[in-house]
């Protein structure tokens, strides 16, 4: 089976900074992957090119058979946003919409569904990270750790044939921390394909079929979860043994 | 000091006050709703890509700001029947001061656009929305709540300022007020009702617009913080 | 187009709504502060006196209060001038507005200010009036420039009561000419003038506040 996700010598300068130098890895069908890195290898830069969120100085991506490239359109990237959904760090829910609103939303106005189908999509994809009871609630009324689970299941609602994460759980204390990998858990059991930047060595190493580590730019060493038990690099060596 | 005041006049000439007041009022928020609409056009075209959009924008804005309501309604009332447009009063009023409240109301909802984090931006492109369903869904509605404070107190001196339409003698409680006074001669006492009308007028305007913030705002009446 | 004589007439116009401005500034700041002071005093009546005043002032509309002036004065027994009375309202009408500024800019003077000033062993007296007040001063000084805009735009409304400014003389000449859009595009352009350096004052020193605060 191709792979869902081709980076192909991927490059992404800001200015006179090389952020990406020559990215390239496949994420299959149903896999998940896990990025790591230090701090500015640009691992957050890599996932947002996916995504289309920064557009690539050079090299190419394939996103759910979407072609990203120098001069992609506005509307290629609507449809890339279709089958892509994104978690961020700060989970970015709508302030003045309810739990219940922010989920339906999307469904609503992009999928053209129903009322009583969002809400009925709404309800099972909240009641899939736990959060059933608080369909009418509002963001600010709810945890770090609830309003990230909500940002997943906003995401879900739109049923993405892969999902990115970013540092979701970098904000959160460890007991809300743990609540939202296990959500992840979940949906990897499910079965959907997720690719995830991730500081916890743990996960990545027991939920992800492949970790990937960066380093500079570049991919530097990438393999199963066992490269972190026996890293090839010296980068890496020293990045597992300051991380765990 | 030999003044003596009276207000008996008010007998008689209630009813011409009672219907300069809800000419008034009618002139008040017609401008305000179409001042609102226009400012908010013109926000979102302060806030664009486009540097020529961006541009205009502000030339139109800083122009507005930067002359006399009364002025600008004497362009419009004097200046387009003098090239043939033979315009109600009451229109050119209504005119004029929506475009004088657009400019203010524009930059205080440049404040509320610009106050949306470029998160709220990411996540809705993400979701596959497009540009207009991003503005109004998810830029607009939070951007007016976070605002709007400054909007009621710049529309209630928008009420205040319909008197000026006074002056190119279109109907309502200040120009009452002037026929009134020609015909009584009691003017410190006409001149002092109305302004109690005014202030009364004020008042209820603002629980007019805290009403209404309950009603569009529903986080707002549910929690009662700011956004 | 209009003749040079016309055009001597709008100049000299815009020096009475310049002076009508100064005063509205000058006094009418003076009166402000006044009643910014009263509004944060400790004493009751004082706050409760000050903030009825604003109330008054803020709710009705300066081309009444233009009119109260003038009719007022002469009930006072004073002599009917249009330019006493036009400046008496304008300074009521900013002094209602300085005096919220500028209790925005005192409040906003952080609690421990107010808690240094005391360790010094001032006065009370002189830690408000040397510690305080100037730093609310500062602090509501682009809100302050940005309302001077305000003032000299609406010192057109004294033009309602007869004095000879920039927008009762630009009427004059219209009703001789009948060029409206000529005169008061002309006027219009001479507010500018004025107005638009002070609005460009205003914003510079609100960025210059907004570095100094980040
Ligand atoms: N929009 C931007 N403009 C300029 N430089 C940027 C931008 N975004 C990222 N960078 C720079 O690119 C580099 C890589 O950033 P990136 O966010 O991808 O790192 P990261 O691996 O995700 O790090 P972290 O673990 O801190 O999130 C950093 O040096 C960062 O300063
Ligand atoms: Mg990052």
């Amino acid at each position: 089976m191709s792979p869902i996700v081709k980076l192909n010598k991927v490059s992404k300068s800001f200015g006179s900074l090389n952020v990406l130098q020559g990215v390239s890895f496949d994420v299959a069908q149903g896999s998940v992957v896990a990025i790591i890195g230090r701090s500015g290898s640009g691992k957050s830069t890599a996932l947002r090119c996916m995504n289309g969120l920064e557009k690539i100085n050079g090299g190419e991506i394939t996103v759910c058979n979407h072609h990203l490239h120098q001069n992609v359109t506005k509307a290629q990237l609507r449809a890339l946003h279709l089958d892509v959904g994104i978690v961020f760090q700060s989970y970015n829910l709508f302030p003045h919409l309810t739990v219940g609103q922010n989920i339906m939303l999307a469904p609503k106005w992009v999928r053209k569904q129903s009322k009583a189908e969002a809400k009925d999509l709404a309800a099972e994809v909240l009641g899939k990270v736990g959060l059933a009871e608080k369909f009418d609630a509002y963001p600010e009324q709810l945890s770090g750790g609830q309003q990230q689970r909500v940002a997943i299941a906003r995401s879900l609602a739109m049923q993405p044939k892969l999902m990115l994460f970013d540092e979701v759980t970098s904000a959160l204390d460890p007991e809300l921390t743990g609540e939202v990998l296990k959500v992840m858990e979940n949906l990897a059991k499910d079965g959907m394909t997720m690719v995830l930047v991730t500081h916890e060595m743990a996960f990545a190493k027991g939920v992800g079929d492949k970790v990937i580590f960066m380093h500079q730019g570049k991919v530097w060493e990438e393999g199963d979860g066992e490269i972190l038990s026996a890293p090839q690099t010296p980068e890496l060596r020293q990045f597992v043994g300051n991380g765990l | 000091m030999t003044y003596t005041f009276d207000f008996s006049f008010l007998a008689e000439y209630w009813p011409e006050l009672l219907s300069g007041l809800m000419q008034t009022a009618q002139l008040s928020i017609l401008s305000i709703i179409f001042g609102f609409l226009l400012g908010t056009v013109l926000a979102v075209g302060r806030t664009a890509d486009s540097k020529a959009v961006r541009r205009i924008c502000a030339i139109y804005v800083e122009a507005i700001r930067n002359t006399p309501l009364l002025v600008q309604m004497f362009m419009i009332y004097f200046g387009l029947a003098s090239i043939g447009f033979k315009l109600s009063a009451e229109f050119c009023a209504v005119l004029a001061i929506v475009i004088n409240v657009s400019s203010y109301t524009c930059e205080i909802m440049r404040a509320g656009i610009e106050s949306i984090k470029k998160g709220q931006l990411e996540a809705s492109d993400c979701l596959a929305m497009s540009w207009w369903q991003r503005l109004f869904l998810i830029v607009l509605p939070p951007a007016t709540e976070r605002v709007y404070p400054a909007l009621v107190s710049q529309f209630i001196l928008i009420m205040l300022a319909t008197s000026l339409v006074s002056q190119i003698s279109a109907e309502e409680l200040t120009s009452t007020a002037v026929r009134i006074d020609s015909m009584t001669f009691r003017s410190f006492e006409i001149y002092t009702v109305i302004a109690v009308i005014y202030i009364a007028l004020a008042f209820v305007f603002r629980i007019g617009f805290w009403a209404l913030s309950q009603l569009v705002f529903p986080r707002l009446r549910r929690l009662g913080t700011p956004l | 187009m209009l003749t040079s004589f016309q055009i001597q007439a709008l100049l000299v116009a815009a020096l009475w709504t310049a002076g009508l401005s100064l005063i509205a500034f000058s006094l009418g700041g003076a009166v402000g502060l006044l009643i910014a002071v009263m509004r944060v005093s400790a004493n009751r009546v004082l706050r409760a006196i000050s903030f009825t005043y604003i109330q008054i002032v803020q709710g009705t509309p300066l081309l009444v209060q233009m009119m109260l002036a003038f009719f007022g004065l002469s009930i006072l027994g004073f002599s009917i001038e249009p330019f006493t009375a036009a400046s008496a309202a304008m300074v009521i009408y900013s002094s209602a507005y300085f005096g919220e500024i500028w209790r925005g800019g005192i409040l906003a003077v952080p609690k421990t200010q107010w808690e240094a000033a005391e360790c010094l062993a001032l006065h009370p007296f002189q830690r408000f009036w040397l510690i305080i007040v100037p730093q609310g001063l500062r602090i509501s000084t682009p809100p302050t420039v940005g309302f001077m805009v305000q003032i000299v735009k609406n010192t057109s409304l004294a033009s309602v009561i007869g004095v000879a400014e920039l927008t009762y003389t630009s009427k004059l000449i219209n009703n001789s000419t009948f060029q409206p859009f000529t005169v008061f595009s002309l006027v219009a352009v001479l507010y500018f003038c004025m107005c638009y350096p002070l609005a460009w004052w205003s914003r510079k020193l609100e960025d210059k506040l907004n570095v100094a605060h980040r």
